[in-house]
């Protein structure tokens, strides 16, 4: 009953965000309008032959979410300092990890959504057929905004009091995502070319550090 | 009950609260009055359970509150400074959603019945944004009473309010009073709601400075020891 409370509030906390990104339009709009700027810098300034397109389309394809991802969720938290919200979520039996994972579960689907729009213009513009599985590259996708989405949030939870903490945020977000960075590339770099095999240690890598941050907030926060 | 024992906060190297001792009967209404400064918002918000005391402590009903008594937190409604609303949301979708975080079951009803009992029925779909600063107020009114608490801790609730929506507040504290709840109301004005207490608490430097019932008590006792403390009236 209370695992099933627990999951409820979880979902009711990331679908007040959704509902509040939905009305407002700031996140989604930055995060679409950085994407497509750097599909239209880029498709510009390289000849999208093949051989320039295999090269450089897994990265462009991971700058542009990261990249986007960063500027949009930064604003994670400034919701509930308005009217002190904060202060009203803490007053209600909400566990803090369930107020966390509320923010990681909305800033991951705003992410998947805005990367669903992306993608296929990624494709489109680098006029670009893919080889590999389709569902493999979805699935690195996936593990790959989840791993970003889960640090920057929680930076951002751990930052949000700070006086200095959006200038902090990118000292400490870049070294820490370095892992998921290389990762995604090199999987959705081996997926594209048609080679999924020999990719199961970036699988690994990526599993594994999406893991340790689903865990580490249990520990911090609660 | 809630039992208050030697409760003393520190904040950097400032005694906030000192040696705080006090006891609340269930269904007592206690209006607490101090200046600035006094430790009054702090007090409430160690019985609200949003901060710890640096020592002493807090019993409800004589469980002594730590951390695992999070569940606690139900039994607790709390108006404070800020409304703790969404302004992006209307009032309906922001009395749902705490709803929601309090675990309740027909949450339609009770935020119909809550929203009805602060007069706000025709702004329910209102954006909170669009609220003047009163109605806001009770809407937060309507926030902290949505669980149907037994405590109610209320800090600076006439804030805002025009004089139809003090009635309404006054309307509602008798009627809670009526229904056995807790009420603890902190104030800067010593009128303030104290027709319905009766006990009055002044809160000085961070100490009790007195602690008594109301009854018997003439309206030149209570500016005089507001203005012991250090408060106009």
């Amino acid at each position: 009953m209370r695992t099933r409370q627990y999951w409820q509030q979880i979902w009711a906390l990331a679908r007040k965000d959704l509902l509040l990104e939905f009305r407002t339009r700031e996140a989604i709009s930055v995060m679409l309008m950085y994407s497509l700027v750097i599909i239209v810098v880029f498709a510009f300034a390289f000849k999208p032959s093949r051989k320039t397109t295999l090269a450089i389309f897994p990265g462009l394809l991971w700058l542009g979410s990261f990249f986007a991802g960063f500027l949009g969720l930064v604003r994670t938290f400034q919701g509930e300092k308005e009217n002190d919200c904060l202060l009203g979520l803490l007053l209600a039996p909400v566990g803090r990890t369930a107020i966390y994972f509320g923010k990681v579960l909305a800033n991951f689907i705003l992410m998947v959504l805005v990367e669903l729009l992306v993608l296929p213009l990624f494709f489109v513009f680098f006029n670009y057929h893919l080889r590999g599985p389709v569902l493999h590259l979805l699935a690195a996708v996936l593990l790959g905004i989840f791993g970003f989405v889960a640090v920057e949030t929680f930076l951002l939870a751990l930052l949000g009091n700070l006086r200095a903490g959006e200038a902090l945020l990118p000292l400490l977000l870049f070294p820490l995502v370095v892992p998921v960075v290389i990762a995604a590339v090199q999987l959705t770099a081996g997926i594209l070319a048609g080679e999924p095999a020999g990719l199961s240690d970036w699988w690994k890598l990526l599993v594994a550090y999406d893991i340790i941050f689903l865990a580490v907030p249990l520990i911090f926060f609660d | 009950m809630i039992r208050v024992e030697n409760l003393r906060k520190r904040i950097g190297n400032k005694d906030v609260l000192k040696d705080v001792n006090f006891i609340l009967e269930r269904g007592s209404f206690t209006v607490v009055v101090g200046p600035n400064g006094a430790g009054k918002t702090t007090l409430l918000k160690i019985l609200a359970l949003l901060t710890r005391p640096s020592s002493g402590r807090v019993l409800i009903n004589g469980v002594a509150v730590g951390p695992e008594t999070a569940a606690l937190r139900r039994q607790i409604g709390v108006v404070g400074h800020n409304s703790f609303l969404y302004a992006g949301l209307t009032a309906v979708e922001n009395l749902s959603f705490y709803g929601q975080m309090y675990g309740l079951e027909r949450i339609p009803g009770r935020v119909v019945e809550a929203v009805r009992q602060v007069g706000l029925l025709h702004a329910l779909h209102e954006p909170v944004r669009t609220f003047s600063r009163g109605m806001l107020q009770r809407l937060a009114i309507a926030r902290a009473i949505l669980h149907d608490p037994a405590l109610l801790l209320l800090d600076e609730p006439y804030t805002g309010l025009d004089r139809e929506a003090e009635e309404t507040l006054n309307r509602l504290l008798q009627s809670w009073k009526e229904e056995g709840r807790t009420i603890f109301l902190i104030t800067h004005k010593y009128a303030d709601g104290l027709s319905l207490a009766d006990r009055f608490m002044v809160l000085v430097k961070g100490r009790v400075a007195y602690a008594e019932a109301v009854e018997g008590l003439g309206a030149e006792d209570f500016r005089g020891l507001c203005l012991a403390g250090g408060e106009g009236a």
